[in-house]
């Protein structure tokens, strides 16, 4: 079996696939959400869209739920540090993601134009709310957060909710929505029909290069403005989980310190922007569903670039540099990361297997006569 | 140190989410397996009227089954949120069997719940029939893995405190996995939820026959709800027995509790059936007792006696003293890691760690406690008797009563006479909100029983909050309320309007003027 260094690293990729499969999964729920005003006009229209999804969200949310899980398991005391001290911002995660199921469910049950537009509104709500968020999180990690431990681990926090709020983050909150806005696109491009395709499609060749140009911005802004953290003492790479034990200092440039020492980590980025160059021209030559995995492999670059970025670092603090969570002192024990593994290895196949058959299944588009044929049933 | 606001403020909002969630959670434990009954026979006969069973009531679960899905996630964040102290000392253990659940359960009911709704005309009826199981699967699946977790904090075994890392890590997981605390919660609270699916087709159906509406339906509905409802009450009732005999082995404290018994009763121990907690005297009035039925539930044997909370106070003591030589062993080693013989010291007191830390509520150094103060941290360890003891006895009460109005029901079903009795019909209709309340009353026994404790005799509730202001949690408890609120009254509105516009038969949807989509037929 794998020793522990090696177990932590297979854990810290494996997080990284589960943000993928979150972003790339459920986040096309999201950006479906977030297009809906603007895709679908007439009711027929927005059921169209809303039932492009309608029977895969439940599954999707669930790698969200995963994510959680997997987390609190093999990461535990990066799952309390940061859901505790992001708090208010995953309530407001949270609500959303409350809000989301019920409007889905509810919105079509009653034939009230008011009724069914609050709904809409809702489901909006709930698609940019966590896009954002997701993104907002994501860019005060790779500036540091504001918390430290006392001798007993206990974790203190403090920074506030307009704090997370930065420039910088706000740029990644902005990344977020336009990759999953773009994928949401490429989505209703490949499952929906008739003039929502078409402004699917349309929003797609704008939300691409907007995206690229966000993602770029946010690269040079770290490459020269975003102090990074390196480690400058680590007792061993296999010892206890306790992350007062090494030494860190912050230095201009630290993030970009793995780009150098492995080059080959430079393709996350690269696959980023090429694969959101490539993704409209493939739309344009009518390969919706090309367009779709090439939207998807670059979530997962630029997802890998962050998480490349700030190797072995995963929640580095800002008030106390030393107290950071790097991959080497924030993991479960190695009983525990193993007992996972095992049952991640012989589940996430099978997931993964019914999951394709689930979609291939529902593999027609959505049409409008098909929306008007199944007006009770539907969404 | 954590102020006492945040703490209760914390325990208030799980305390209400937890129990807003688990409003959802035992009607789709139920239903689910009845959607499949029905769903096989439809198979089997090739009758569409089980097939449009399995449709109306499979709209009813879609509406609950979404609110049930919705409200979990909070509860999966609220531990890191709320709970971060929490998180970090027992996640080791505690986050594997949720990832798990994520794994094995949510994932299958939450991929198929799309197909069972959207794949009538898309899959063989035989795929689809699979599909239902599947959802069910799920569905039942989950709840073993969060009651494996749930179990592990009621008795924490294959476990253990390391001073390195400063938290409990796992030492042997299947003891966590066929912890015996975890399997009798497993059946009982999976019978109450059976229950509680069988008792809402069971109303639902006496409302149409009532009405006389539907009848065909009504009369099947009733006769899977009176059948499969009866068996769970039986197991609900010997099976949550089987809960009280474990905890007799590793709660003591709380079965005292519930019994409101504060001296240990010589064997057998006998049952008390009424009487009045005297919390400030520690005494029981009143007290009409059952012979031999305690020592029978909690040790499963007439010889063996049933410690009253006067000598599990006692026993606390000597632990909080044994804990404190585990906690100075904590601190020397903390100063000088590789003191072999500290660290042999710990070991040997480390189970008792956790009782010396209840401490900490008293004074921050612990060490320096006077006789006194150990006292009274002992005390701390009896759980507030009066709604344990209460709360105890009305779900028991209810769990008799499902039993006599399932075999009733099963009785008449039998005889054909579903519909004969009005009186009958009536009862079965108000006693929809029943199984929630002794759901509800369930949660109460187990999660307020098991104070002061987050971790039985491992972690303090009061430490294991995260720092957050109290500010902080006032704005999500409210938002929670208020959220929470809203959406209940439109989950009822709408769970209302469709029982009420009922199931499809044909086609009598496109009524003009209807505002509901599927047709009120009665009005």
């Amino acid at each position: 079996m794998f020793d522990y260094e090696a177990m932590r690293l297979i854990w810290w990729a494996l997080l990284g696939i589960l943000l993928i499969g979150i972003a790339v999964m459920d986040g096309f729920d999201l950006g479906v959400a977030i297009l809906l005003p603007y895709v679908a006009r007439s009711d027929v229209e927005r059921r169209i869209a809303i039932n492009t999804v309608g029977p895969v969200w439940e599954g999707n949310q669930v790698w969200l739920i995963l994510g959680g899980g997997a987390i609190f398991a093999a990461w535990p005391i990066l799952y309390a540090t940061a859901f505790s001290g992001f708090y208010l911002a995953m309530f407001l995660v949270l609500a959303a993601l409350i809000l989301r199921p019920v409007a889905f469910k509810f919105r079509s049950k009653l034939e009230n134009a008011r009724w069914r537009a609050i709904w809409d509104a809702a489901l909006f709500v709930s698609g940019l709310v966590p896009a954002l968020i997701f993104g907002v999180a994501f860019g005060n990690v790779i500036l540091g957060v504001p918390f430290r431990f006392d001798d007993s681990l206990r974790m203190t926090y403090e920074g506030n909710l307009l704090g997370l709020l930065n420039p910088f983050a706000l740029l990644s909150g902005l990344v977020s929505v336009g990759m999953l806005t773009l994928h949401g696109a490429n989505y209703l491009s490949l499952k929906a029909s008739g003039p929502v395709t078409q402004r699917a499609a349309q929003i797609a060749r704008l939300a691409a290069p907007i995206t690229i140009g966000l993602f770029v911005i946010a690269g040079i802004w770290v490459a020269l403005g975003v102090e990074g953290y390196a480690l400058t003492q680590q007792p061993a790479y296999d010892g206890p989980s306790n992350p007062l034990a090494k030494l860190v200092t912050r230095q201009a440039g630290a993030w970009l310190t793995n780009y150098r020492s492995f080059p080959w980590t430079m393709a996350a980025p690269v696959a980023a922007i090429v694969m959101l160059a490539v993704s409209p021209l493939l739309l344009r030559a009518r390969h919706a569903g090309l367009a779709f995995i090439a939207s998807g492999v670059a979530i997962a670059g630029i997802i890998a670039t962050a998480g490349l970025s700030i190797f072995p670092f995963m929640l580095p603090s800002s008030l106390d540099p030393r107290a950071s969570l790097t991959v080497w002192d924030a993991s479960s024990s190695l009983l525990t990361l193993r007992i996972m593994l095992f049952v991640t290895v012989v589940f996430l196949p099978i997931i993964i297997l019914y999951t394709a058959w689930v979609y291939r299944v529902l593999r027609e588009p959505i049409t409008q006569a098909f929306v008007e044929g199944n007006a009770k049933s539907l969404y | 140190m954590t102020s006492i606001d945040v703490v209760s403020l914390s325990r208030m909002q799980f305390g209400l989410t937890a129990l807003y969630h688990f409003l959802f959670v035992p009607l789709t434990l139920g239903l689910s397996i009845l959607l499949g009954v029905m769903e096989s026979v439809y198979v089997m006969t090739g009758r569409a009227i089980w097939k449009e069973m399995t449709k109306f009531w499979g709209l009813l679960f879609g509406i609950n089954f979404a609110m049930g899905v919705a409200t979990g996630i909070t509860m999966e964040f609220q531990f890191g949120m709320n709970w971060a102290y929490y998180s970090h000392y027992v996640g080791d253990i505690f986050g594997a069997p949720l990832a798990i659940e994520g794994l094995m359960a949510f994932f299958l009911e939450a991929t198929f719940i799309g197909l069972f709704f959207f794949g009538w005309d898309k899959l063989s009826r035989l795929q689809h029939l699979c599909v239902t199981w599947l959802v069910a699967l799920g569905s039942n699946l989950s709840a073993l893995w969060i009651l494996i977790a749930n179990g592990w904090m009621q008795y924490p075994v294959g476990a253990k405190f390391n001073p390195d890392t400063m938290r409990m890590e796992v030492t042997n997981f299947m003891e966590v996995l066929f912890n015996p605390v975890a399997q009798a919660k497993f059946v009982h609270t999976v019978s109450a939820g059976y229950v509680t699916g069988s008792m809402f087709v069971l109303a639902v159906s006496a409302y149409y026959l009532l009405r006389g509406r539907h009848l065909e339906l009504a009369k099947r509905s009733m006769t899977v709800a009176a059948s499969f409802g009866l068996a769970a009450a039986l197991s609900v009732v010997v099976l949550g027995d089987e809960s009280g005999y474990t905890a007799g082995e590793n709660q003591k404290m709380k079965i005292a509790a519930i019994e409101a018994m504060w001296n240990t009763e010589p064997a057998p121990a006998s049952f008390t059936l009424f009487g009045l907690p005297d919390l400030e005297n520690r005494r029981t009035d009143y007290e009409v007792k059952i012979p031999w039925m305690l020592g029978l539930i909690a040790t499963r044997s007439i010889d063996k006696t049933v410690p009253g909370i006067n000598e599990l106070v006692g026993r606390a003591e000597q632990r909080i003293r044994s804990g404190l030589v585990a906690y100075d062993a904590l601190e020397k080693l903390r100063a000088q890691p590789s003191n072999a013989a500290e660290r042999t010291r710990l070991d040997s007191t480390a189970a008792d760690l956790g009782y010396a830390l209840l401490l900490k509520k008293i004074r921050p150094d612990i060490a320096n406690a006077t006789p006194d103060e150990i006292s009274r941290a002992a005390w701390s360890t009896v759980p507030q008797v009066s709604p344990l003891f209460w709360s105890f006895r009305i779900m028991v009460g209810l769990g008799f009563y499902f039993i006599a109005l399932f075999a009733l029901a099963f009785v008449l079903a039998s005889k054909r006479w579903l519909d004969r009795y009005r009186s009958f019909l009536w009862l079965a209709l108000f006693s929809l909100p029943l199984p929630w309340i002794a759901a509800e009353l369930g949660w109460v026994v187990a999660e307020v029983g098991r104070q002061p404790w987050v971790i039985e005799g491992v972690l303090p509730t009061f430490l294991a909050v995260s720092s957050l202001s109290a500010a902080n949690i006032w704005t999500t408890l409210i938002g929670f309320v208020v959220f929470y609120s809203t959406l209940a009254v439109v989950d009822l509105y709408l769970m209302v309007k469709t029982v009420k516009a009922g199931p499809s038969t044909g086609e009598p949807f496109e009524r003009p003027g209807a505002r509901l989509l599927v047709a009120d037929a009665a009005e």
